[in-house]
């Protein structure tokens, strides 16, 4: 089993993802620079957040046309795993790997702080390890999460139980309080018709260690290790 | 030769920047405003060795893929001989 962090001009979460890996996924892992295109060896690939590009024209816009980006699309079509994180779930969305998009913070400011998530889903290979409706509490740091889909593509993420997250009060009710950012129905993650896809704006990296406040992103990593386990 | 190309968030869009642009703007005493939405504008500077036929396909091209995101903007683009 191995896991990869893309790496690209502005990416600032890629230590806090290798780290979760090795240390407690403990797995190895590489670094892939961007300009990178040999995914063969890897299993799974990380885009980590930050700020790719200087989030120059809009967020993740740029990194799109990376050309590990390519490789990335081949990667994700093969069924291997692809998980985006913040910077890396609005660069997911802006190369066409999930739907929709991400717009400005509903009240415009930039928001870190620990939030409150609901597994929507537990059939996922990001959520396998976790009963649907558990509550995770993990810290969001964006601009840019407002997620924003039409109509139609929000009816096909409910009916296809593609929303894997979704922003909730800490006894899981979703209600517009606890909506940080004016995501369309509380989204804070999605994953792809073959589900091997995942991105999400909160930031499960930085919720591994009691030391940090929450451990409780480590079942999301776990989740991921065993299902690579089971597939490779 | 020079394009320009306006892009703009759909209507229906939340536009909070616009928002708070409105709200600054009747705070400097204008009235009469019922909405600011902000966009973007580029102008592209071209070397004048394609005809404009050509230039526009290729500068709508540039807007479609890049220069905007078509879930949630709409884009125009201008030739200038």
């Amino acid at each position: 089993m191995k896991f990869g962090v893309i790496v690209f001009p502005g990416s600032n979460c890629d230590h806090d993802a290798y780290h979760v890996i090795s240390k407690h996924v403990g797995q190895p892992v590489d670094f892939i620079w961007h300009r990178e295109t040999d995914l063969s060896t890897y299993d799974a690939v990380i885009l980590p957040g930050g700020f790719s590009y200087g989030d120059y024209l809009r967020a993740g816009a740029l990194a799109r046309f990376s050309p590990v980006m390519n490789s990335v699309k081949k990667f994700a079509e093969s069924g291997r795993f692809v998980l985006g994180i913040c910077n890396g779930f609005q660069i997911l969305c802006e190369a066409g790997l999930l739907p929709g998009a991400l717009i400005r913070n509903r009240d415009l400011h930039f928001i870190c702080e620990h939030i409150h998530v609901r597994v929507e889903t537990s059939d996922s290979p990001y959520t396998n390890e976790m009963k649907t409706g558990t509550v995770l509490r993990i810290p969001i740091a964006h601009a840019e999460g407002n997620y924003i889909c039409d109509d139609n593509t929000l009816a096909e993420l409910q009916r296809e139980d593609r929303i894997v997250f979704r922003y909730c009060e800490p006894d899981g009710s979703i209600t517009d309080a606890a909506n940080p950012n004016g995501s369309r129905d509380n989204i804070a993650g999605i994953c792809s018709r073959e589900r091997n896809v995942l991105g999400l704006m909160p930031h499960p990296e930085r919720a591994c260690e009691d030391l940090l406040g929450s451990s409780d992103g480590r079942d999301i990593f776990r989740s991921l290790a065993a299902t690579v386990a089971a597939a490779v | 030769m020079k394009a320009k190309v306006y892009v703009n968030l759909k209507s229906g869009v939340l536009d909070p920047q616009g928002k708070a642009i409105q709200h600054s703007v009747e705070l400097l005493g204008f009235s009469g405003i019922s909405d600011i939405r902000q966009g973007k504008y580029f102008e592209i500077a071209l070397d004048g060795t394609v005809d404009q036929q050509s230039a526009r396909e290729s500068v709508e091209k540039m807007a479609r893929e890049v220069l905007s995101n078509p879930i949630i903007e709409d884009y125009r683009v201008e030739i200038e001989a």
